[in-house]
């Protein structure tokens, strides 16, 4: 379970500030993928980092299973991390590692020894049907391989949340599909609770259960996807493209 | 073409003597670089503002002291050097005392690179090991250093085959060295053959010297 409470972030860029994020309440259930939707500048991925403190916030708390994670002392925010995967939208391997050794980095940190770090990634890269590409440096391996060896790189030290940043954003749609897939299925599979940011109605329909649509640093709408029924604006933007773009798409208003 | 084999012939011991005494005045200075430029480099890439541990005053003091030893004309600190190089080797002429000043002018110099070198490493490569959990040790080491090792041995490479050229200006000091053969007979004694032997010889080093900095780089780069 991860809840959040008033959290928000707000950043001084040369005197001015701004609310990258307004206090938001979120609270979202063990096992749920769950979907921070929204146009770039929305705020979604200062969320989502907020979730694991990549981002300091400015106020609020942070609770995953009943911890407390705003004020925690690095040390123990370092442990509590390692039971949160992460992946980017720019894959963030490694270049001087193989893949093996790209995933053994999370299990490095965790403190594990050379031989069942070895064991442990091999299995992971199996898992994500890398197994015949251990040896192989990111440089390469194609976009969509490399977002598979992140991803076993996340699900080695056998995370209960995996965060998404833009995950497929940087694929092409056959290839965002097959991530889509194999996150679904870590999700069913190991129960695994997944938050992911997007700007994709496609990526959010297709694998989340809930979504909150984010404008300017605050959450218009709530969305149950098995029954969506936008009330924003932008809410209903993203629905009605669903199925594309036509003339008669009202494009939301730029300011509220 | 006599004059040069009779330069050679005449000079060969000098110019052998000279050739060790610049390897020695740039193998000392490199070395320096590398054992204090580099992590005055990771200090100032990590105290940074936006670094992983923001120092903001020591960030400015040491980024002053770098400027202000890179504002020096290298002539100048040669001169004032020679108390501290007369206390740290004992002499103030010579190599081993150019290699004092160059040291001085090649440790801020290769701070600097380091630090670009570590600028260059992208911002998300961070935030994934800050993600995993990794400490800021980690971080730093297995992170950020070891992405930007092959932009660091091209640093290295660029900053020896200058500092080969660097030290021959040590030469106009008596430094020993090629250069210094090479004003002392090829330009007030218009042995114009020893010059050219002089100008070849370091023409090889640097050749050697970025050919090998070359061969390292790509072997590590894995991009």
């Amino acid at each position: 379970m991860i809840e959040l409470q008033q959290i928000s972030k707000r950043f001084e860029v040369r005197g001015k500030t701004i609310d990258a994020l307004l206090p938001t309440d979120l609270k979202i259930a063990s096992g749920q993928v769950f979907g921070l939707l929204g146009f770039s500048g929305a705020g979604k991925s200062t969320l989502l980092r907020l979730i694991n403190r990549l981002e300091e916030p400015t106020g609020g708390s942070v609770r995953i299973d009943g911890q407390e994670l705003v004020g925690l002392s690095k040390e123990v925010l370092r442990q509590a991390r390692q039971r949160i995967g992460m992946i980017f939208q720019q894959f963030n391997l490694l270049s001087h590692r193989s893949a093996l050794h790209n995933v053994e980095f999370s299990l490095e940190v965790a403190g594990m020894n050379a031989a069942a770090r070895k064991a442990r990634a091999r299995e992971a890269l199996a898992a994500v049907g890398l197994s015949d590409r251990e040896q192989s440096f990111p440089a390469q391996l194609s976009g969509g391989q490399r977002q598979r060896v992140a991803i076993a790189r996340a699900l080695a030290t056998s995370p209960t949340i995996l965060l998404c940043d833009e995950a497929t954003s940087a694929l092409d749609p056959h290839t965002a599909l097959s991530i889509l897939r194999l996150l679904q299925q870590l999700n069913r599979e190991r129960g695994m609770t997944i938050v992911i940011v997007t700007h994709d109605i496609k990526v959010a329909s297709y694998l989340c259960q809930h979504c909150v649509v984010l404008e300017h640093g605050r959450v218009v709408d709530r969305i149950a996807m098995a029954d969506p029924q936008p009330q924003s604006l932008l809410g209903k933007f993203f629905f009605e493209t669903a199925r594309g773009w036509t003339d008669q798409t009202v494009l939301p208003q730029e300011e509220p | 073409m006599n004059n040069l084999f009779k330069a050679l012939v005449e000079f060969g011991p000098d110019l052998w003597k000279a050739t060790l005494d610049t390897l020695l005045m740039v193998s000392a200075t490199m070395a320096s670089a590398l054992v204090l430029g580099t992590p005055l480099g990771v200090l100032l890439f990590t105290s940074a503002a936006s670094g992983l541990y923001p120092h903001p005053l020591l960030n400015r003091v040491v980024g002053y002291v770098v400027n202000v030893l890179r504002s020096f004309p290298f002539i100048i600190l040669l001169v004032i050097l020679i108390p501290f190089s007369r206390f740290v080797v004992g002499t103030s002429i010579g190599p081993k005392a150019a290699a004092v000043a160059l040291s001085f002018a090649v440790i801020p110099f290769f701070a600097r690179l380091v630090e670009q070198n570590l600028r260059d490493v992208p911002r998300g490569i961070i935030d994934m090991a800050q993600a995993c959990g990794a400490s800021t040790a980690t971080t730093i080491f297995k992170v950020l250093i070891a992405e930007a090792i092959p932009a660091i041995v091209g640093s290295f490479t660029v900053t020896a085959t200058g500092f080969i050229a660097y030290s021959a200006v040590a030469g106009a000091v008596g430094a020993g060295g090629l250069g210094d053969l090479a004003i002392r007979y090829g330009y007030y004694r218009f042995e114009t053959g020893v010059m050219v032997w002089c100008v070849v010889i370091m023409f090889v080093l640097v050749q050697a010297t970025q050919m090998a900095g070359a061969w390292l780089a790509r072997r590590l780069d894995k991009r």
